[in-house]
């Protein structure tokens, strides 16, 4: 045995491990290859491909911009300021990530929609109305869900200056702009850039916002017109050339972001606050109070308005909706086991095993993809197998559960590896293996981010609105699509009661896995 | 019988070589200063590091080919020795079964190795609610109960205040006389030696010395000794 080499432990974990991490390849590079292969026959792109292309790049672009932007002062407020509600404010920043889309474009509709409370104060003062579809809706829509992701961002590297160096900046007696210029400013151009990057990718595979909030000539991005030539057109070489240039896409920016830092989204500790001595005049006051008042009006209003029209509903929702809710509910709890058993073996791989690395990146690999590529893929493989619509249910699980896998592994493969720091060695000096060691060392040290990965894969599956709507027929609806037909078919008191049965179904998904991860657990 | 066999260990720059026997039954100190590779040499024995040339043979059975759960020794840890989420009774019980299968005879013993050390009816604590001392009494209760016939240990009590090491090196001695298991201790503090461990081995400038008695060692130590005791 070479010298310095862990002797090598036997049992099933290589096997699980490589098995998982074969399947989260295959259902990316596989698809990929797929569609390629499709794709080979296809026509060189037209106008409304580059179009899309364009428009994609555009929004993106200007999404990721303005969150950032606007984030900044929020931030800021919230690093320097202390009042009650604070943490639970910051807590509900983190809400967007699992808000179902169509949740969020239903109540961004109630507020900035034709009818809604912010045209109805431009007319009352003679302004014109201003119409949300197109490229001012979908940027909204992106900067409602990004924003708070960048805030949260944000506020991490604020925070992560040490609190020694703002003592010393008093007792300098540094002025605001003295603070800015020598903590704050090179604090965010090491961590802005990749948070653009995060936010720019995330909105480069936007597909339910631009279906409910784009569409046409001019508004349509990559996504949506990879579904649309799919479903109206069936014209599968155009989806495929579509997919191809959709991964480049995508495939370049993950790798841009991965070189770029980003702090932990959801790392604990963000309640904390730090003593600060400046920003104590009354107009920096005024400006912290308006940027946090004017962002929880933002983010809280359209929500509001969705709860407020949906509730009076809620008791009266037609049949087709329970059933929905009910599919819904069994979609989301098959991709979230699946994910666990996907993650869980790539984590404790990744962890345990000098080459474990390579389990990370192929876990890792459907950043580098989007849903709807996938989901073509996965057609494209399948179709002569059987028929898609008895698969619709089946496939979206699947691909919900592998465009979740990143995220778990960021929550699990941390804590995999400080289970091995710690106790790696007594587990081994005392034969434990296999499923002993899984049911007494791993799955009790693991409880907790096991715990919100599964919380996070079973909101997010739960209001996922992609792969179905390239499968579904009239009979089999989730939860999300039966409310987009709600909507499309303008039964909006309907779609409201549905929008706050499928908000609690998420939330509630979300909160019981990630309470089960706290509950009891032993130091 | 241990029995060291021309081992000789690699790890990047450092280098450290073993030849020698320790008797079955003795109780050994491995002292030297701190980075000689007291507790690498203990890693090796436990089969966390394999050597790059060389045997280790317990009654002429190489432990290479061994997993670390198989070899015929137990090993505390300078920490890390309980699981904190298993109570003291699933913590001793790991040594009987690693499944925790317990039979009732099983779950009789490990209440028995508990009052042996001291910590009769405490088999549902979680180790954060006991202290030092008793975390400590909990893991050597393992040992107890594992009884193999080598007994490693990496300073495990060096974060306990003196009267306690003393309890506890008491009760070292103890169990090891009660299963008969030959002990190999490391430690950086000479009274250590004396009170317990008959034998010393010396690791230093790269090699594991065959022991020697420990009195004699400490009373006209060599010059890398004498210049780790300061004297």
């Amino acid at each position: 045995m070479a010298g310095g080499a862990k002797p090598v432990r036997p049992g099933a974990l290589p096997l699980a491990a490589g098995g998982a991490a074969a399947v989260a390849a295959l259902l990316t590079i596989g698809t990929l290859l797929a569609v390629l292969a499709r794709a080979g026959g296809a026509a060189w792109p037209d106008a409304a491909d580059w179009a899309a292309l364009r428009f994609t790049l555009w929004q993106a672009v200007l999404s990721a911009g303005l969150s950032v932007l606007l984030a900044v002062p929020v931030a800021r407020a919230l690093a320097r300021r202390r009042f009650p509600g604070r943490g639970l404010f910051i807590t509900l920043l983190g809400a967007p990530f699992i808000l179902p889309v169509i949740v969020a474009v239903m109540g961004i509709l109630a507020i900035f929609g034709r009818a809604g409370l912010f045209n109805t104060a431009l007319g009352a003062i003679g302004v014109a109305p201003v119409s949300i579809y197109g490229l001012t809706g979908v940027v909204l829509a992106h900067v409602f869900f990004n924003l708070p992701l960048a805030v949260r961002l944000i506020l991490q590297g604020w925070l992560a200056i040490p609190a020694e160096r703002f003592r010393l900046a008093a007792a300098l007696g540094f002025t605001a702009r003295d603070i800015a210029r020598h903590l704050e400013r090179p604090m965010l151009r090491e961590v802005v850039p990749g948070i653009a990057v995060t936010i720019f990718l995330i909105c480069l595979t936007s597909f339910a916002v631009a279906l409910t909030l784009g569409g046409g000539p001019k508004a349509t991005t990559i996504e949506l017109a990879i579904y649309q030539a799919f479903r109206f057109d069936f014209d599968l070489g155009r989806a495929a050339m579509l997919a191809g240039m959709q991964l480049v896409l995508c495939a370049v920016t993950a790798a841009l972001a991965a070189r770029l830092s980003l702090p932990p989204a959801f790392g604990a500790g963000l309640d904390t606050s730090q003593r600060r001595w400046d920003g104590t005049g009354r107009w920096v006051r005024l400006a912290d109070g308006a940027a946090i008042g004017a962002a929880a009006v933002f983010l809280l209003l359209p929500l509001g308005a969705v709860a407020a029209e949906g509730l009076p509903r809620l008791l009266s929702l037609p049949a087709p909706v329970w059933q929905a809710a009910g599919l819904s509910l069994a979609v989301s709890l098959a991709a979230t086991a699946l994910a666990m058993a996907l993650a869980l073996p790539i984590a404790l791989g990744a962890a345990r095993f000098r080459r474990g690395r390579a389990f990370e990146i192929l876990g890792m690999l459907p950043l580098a993809t989007s849903a709807l590529v996938v989901g073509t893929g996965l057609f494209l493989i399948l179709r002569p197998v059987t028929s898609p619509g008895a698969l619709a249910l089946p496939v979206t699980a699947l691909v919900n559960a592998v465009m979740a896998l990143p995220f778990c592994l960021r929550a699990l493969i941390p804590a995999a590896r400080r289970v091995e720091a710690d106790y790696a060695r007594l587990a081994d000096s005392l034969g434990m293996t296999g499923l002993a060691r899984l049911r007494y060392l791993t799955l009790p040290r693991m409880r907790r981010p096991l715990g919100f990965a599964a919380g996070l894969t079973a909101a997010l599956s739960m209001g996922d609105l992609g792969v179905i709507t390239l499968f579904a027929d009239p009979e089999r609806a989730t939860l999300p699509l039966q409310m987009y037909r709600l909507m499309s078919a303008y039964r909006l008191a309907d779609a409201a009661g549905a929008a706050l049965l499928l908000m609690g179904l998420s939330f509630g998904l979300f909160w019981i896995f990630d309470r089960g991860g706290r509950a009891d657990a032993a130091v | 019988m241990l029995l060291f066999d021309g081992v000789e260990i690699v790890q990047g720059d450092f280098r450290l070589t073993a030849d020698f026997t320790v008797e079955t039954g003795e109780r050994v100190a491995v002292i030297g200063p701190s980075g000689a590779g007291k507790s690498t040499l203990l890693s090796v024995i436990a089969g966390f590091f394999a050597q790059s040339a060389g045997r280790i043979l317990w009654d002429g059975t190489d432990l290479g080919p061994l997993p670390p759960g198989a070899r015929p020794l137990s090993i505390l840890f300078q920490d890390q020795n309980l699981f904190p989420h298993l109570t003291a009774g699933q913590n001793v019980a790991l040594g009987l079964r690693p499944d925790l299968r317990l039979s009732h005879d099983d779950r009789a013993r490990v209440s028995a190795a508990l009052a042996r050390v001291g910590l009769a009816g405490m088999e549902d604590r979680r180790p954060g609610t006991l202290s030092g001392g008793q975390q400590s009494r909990v893991a050597l209760a393992r040992v107890l109960l594992r009884a193999r016939p080598l007994m490693l240990l990496d300073e495990p009590f060096s974060a306990l205040g003196p009267a306690l090491k003393v309890e506890m090196l008491d009760l070292v001695a103890g169990i090891a006389a009660e299963t008969g298991a030959t002990v190999l201790m490391v430690s950086h503090d000479p009274e250590d030696a004396l009170r317990i461990a008959g034998q010393t081995v010396l690791v230093a400038d790269g090699i594991a010395h065959a022991p020697q008695p420990t009195a004699t060692l400490l009373a006209d130590p060599p010059p890398a000794l004498a210049a780790y005791l300061g004297k």
